[in-house]
């Protein structure tokens, strides 16, 4: 389904759409209290964004000495073109461990891999460990923000679903309860796996280091206890030196939820004695991406989520309309450069309001991307029929006098015609909103009577 | 002001508020004649390619813009009574290359009406009554496009360009919004290819004034007004739309 399609559908259940509307508005609201504390904001922006756009324009020369300095770290380095090799080489170590159980704290780009699906189908069980993404995972949703897998669900429904998967007393949805009763069921999963797997926030090429954020403290608990660490990162999720890491820690947690900083930042190095860290550097199109100058700063992205919450859109139809691995204002930007056809909705999903790039953290332009995505996209769809009725626009608006004609015609359509045709269900415009009432002139009718300079 | 000393204008009316908002644009030139200004509308003048270009047909728009170059790169300064079409204009319009140096002249020397009366003509505020509650749209494309206000998203100093020239009006209240810069929801052909949030979003941003006691939603763009004025009617709220310049017209002495 295309996404109005599905954004008609989430508005049917009014009280539910207000609610997911103003929850996200709330962390919103968070966003701008805590941002305003910090004087020097749009200054961290600016260099955050400097700071990315330097290290994409050297990514080639970043990501060797990523390798190097991590190899030297004894971190065991691979290279992923896709998807695919990249579940490949996690199929494989798995299978070197003999491990048939992992746990894995959130990482968005196992999502757009598909690896729990193609480990499941070799018989592992995959544990998502964030507490959000393990009630998904008891749904078999994928998650429905990057940041809050779980938006989407309200306390009674988190309460129904592990009353029936851990069997909490049924109704009762206190948040403490249902956290306790994660926390339980967890805490035997994590003793049990012999890998953990994580995403990476941001790899240090000076140091061959990388960092984890997370608020529950889930990835250092699977790391520690785990023998095998697997840490997955697209290639864009590169900084060049250790002292950059302040200037981004500072902004991905305001931008993301308000808070000043994540609860756990864990900077991963070297293996502990004894174990393995392997470090899996993924493309999938990222390459593609960083080649299309009008969209390569999308890859500046440091997946804080904020453009979600700001949107009027994705607040108001909920991540699921978006049919991607990444949803929102980001994810229209990115989807259509890896199916245009697919994604070809995604980027009129937009009022080009512009919200999203001032929230912006790493001051993506993601509203003008949208733009330039519609150039795109109806370019390559060629000529249907909306690009006739604007190619006949545009004959209209070169000659004044089949303006002027069309103008008076359809003034004095609108007026003659019965409202059962103005207003009939096919017309969109007269579905929910009246038409302006009609002047007797315009204004350049008007003009000629009332001025004589021409 | 330029070295002219009394430059020439040149009136953009947009379509649309050609064909169903004329008194807007009578207030408009009405407003820039009271204010000493020498204001010529092109009778040859169309639309700026918005519409084609934000549904992705950018290149058909060629001839549109083109028309527009010729009907309006004479004129020392180009004002209008939409920050929208403004914006599309300056930023969005796609290169004419043989039309460079008008393209150029045009891009750089067009306004919207408050940001021109504010930044060109100098002037603080508008003098008068206008004994009202009031509630500000603050359009997306003036506002986070063209910069006509600080906006709610950026920590950058407060400022509005607009209500800095009605903040002087005798008796006027301006009611301070929940959401105070989210978008209407018009949005151009999202308004039919978006419908259902379209019209949700319309209905939000209507409540957020209304539940606060506004008599008038004062905006600057009638795209957005005629969003939120054609659900107003629909659902019989008691609430008025007006663009400004009908305000500051009305009120001026």
């Amino acid at each position: 389904m295309s996404h109005p399609q599905n954004a008609t559908v989430f508005l049917k259940d009014k009280a539910r759409a207000k609610w997911h509307d103003d929850t996200l508005w709330i962390v919103r609201e968070k966003r701008d209290a805590t941002i305003h504390l910090i004087p020097e904001w749009e200054q961290l922006r600016e260099l955050a964004s400097q700071i990315k756009d330097h290290t994409l324009s050297k990514l080639d020369y970043y990501l060797e000495e990523l390798e190097k300095n991590a190899t030297a770290n004894g971190i065991k380095v691979h290279w992923a073109e896709n998807a695919e090799e990249h579940n490949q080489i996690i199929g494989k170590i798995l299978e070197e461990k003999k491990c048939k159980a992992i746990v894995k704290s959130k990482s968005i780009l196992t999502e757009e891999c598909h690896l729990n699906p193609f480990l499941e189908e070799r018989g592992i069980e995959v544990v998502d460990t964030d507490l959000g993404e393990r009630i998904i995972q008891f749904l078999k949703q994928p998650p429905s923000h990057i940041v809050m897998p779980a938006i989407h669900l309200k306390k009674s429904d988190i309460s129904d679903i592990f009353h029936e998967k851990l069997h909490t007393e049924k109704g009762n949805v206190d948040p403490v309860y249902l956290t306790h009763a994660a926390r339980q069921h967890l805490r035997e999963k994590f003793l049990q796996a012999k890998v953990a797997i994580t995403g990476v926030n941001f790899a240090i090429a000076e140091t061959g280091e990388f960092v984890v954020c997370t608020n529950e403290g889930n990835a250092d608990m699977g790391v520690h206890l785990a023998d095998t660490h697997i840490a997955c990162m697209g290639i864009e999720k590169l900084i060049p030196r250790r002292k950059d890491l302040g200037v981004f820690l500072r902004l991905l947690a305001r931008s993301a939820t308000g808070q000043s900083i994540t609860n756990y930042n864990s900077h991963f190095r070297s293996p502990s004695p004894g174990k393995e860290l392997h470090l899996i550097l993924v493309n999938n199109g990222r390459t593609k991406q960083l080649a299309r100058e009008k969209f390569r700063n999308s890859l500046k992205c440091i997946r804080c989520g904020a453009c979600m919450n700001t949107c009027p859109i994705y607040r108001r139809s909920g991540g699921f309309s978006y049919g991607s691995t990444v949803p929102g204002p980001i994810g229209s930007i990115l989807s259509p450069g890896i199916d245009l056809k697919k994604y070809s909705t995604l980027p009129f999903a937009s009022t080009l309001c512009g919200s999203c790039t001032d929230v912006c953290p790493v001051k993506i332009n993601i509203h003008e991307q949208l733009y330039e995505w519609r150039q795109e996209i109806t370019k390559a769809q060629g000529s249907s029929l909306k690009g006739l009725s604007m190619k006949l626009a545009n004959g209209i608006f070169t000659s004044p006098l089949a303006y002027k004609i069309s103008g008076k015609m359809m003034r004095a359509s609108l007026k003659t015609l019965p409202n059962s045709v103005i207003y009939n269900p096919l017309n969109a415009w007269g579905k929910g909103r009246n038409l302006p009432e009609l002047p007797t002139e315009s204004f350049k009718d008007w003009y000629k009577k009332n001025r004589n300079e021409q | 002001m330029k070295n002219n000393p009394r430059p020439h204008i040149g009136l953009f009316i947009p379509c649309y508020i050609d064909q169903f908002y004329p008194n807007v644009a009578i207030a408009t030139l009405e407003l820039l004649e009271k204010l000493g200004c020498k204001v010529t509308y092109p009778l040859g003048q169309t639309c700026c390619g918005q519409p084609m270009s934000n549904a992705g047909f950018e290149s058909d728009s060629e001839g549109t813009t083109s028309k527009f170059i010729s009907d309006f790169a004479h004129f020392d300064y180009i004002v209008a009574p939409s920050g929208s079409c403004v914006l599309h204009v300056k930023k969005h319009s796609p290169k004419v290359e043989k039309l460079k140096k008008n393209q150029e002249h045009v891009q750089s020397n067009i306004y919207e009406l408050s940001e021109f009366i504010t930044d060109v003509l100098k002037i603080d505020s508008i003098k008068g009554s206008f004994p009202h509650k009031i509630g500000f749209h603050a359009s997306c494309h003036g506002l986070r496009g063209l910069r006509l206000a600080s906006d709610s998203e950026l920590n950058e100093p407060k400022f509005n360009k607009t209500l800095q020239l009605m903040k002087d009006l005798e008796g006027m209240e301006i009611v301070e919004l929940t959401r105070k810069d989210e978008c209407c929801g018009f949005g151009g052909t999202f308004a039919v290819t978006e419908e259902a949030i379209s019209v949700q979003m319309g209905k939000d941003r209507i409540a957020d004034h209304v539940d606060k006691g506004v008599e008038i939603i004062v905006g600057g763009d009638m795209s957005c007004i005629m969003h939120m004025q054609g659900i107003a009617t629909r659902d019989k709220d008691n609430v008025q739309l007006m663009h400004f310049a009908e305000i500051l017209n009305r009120v001026i002495s």
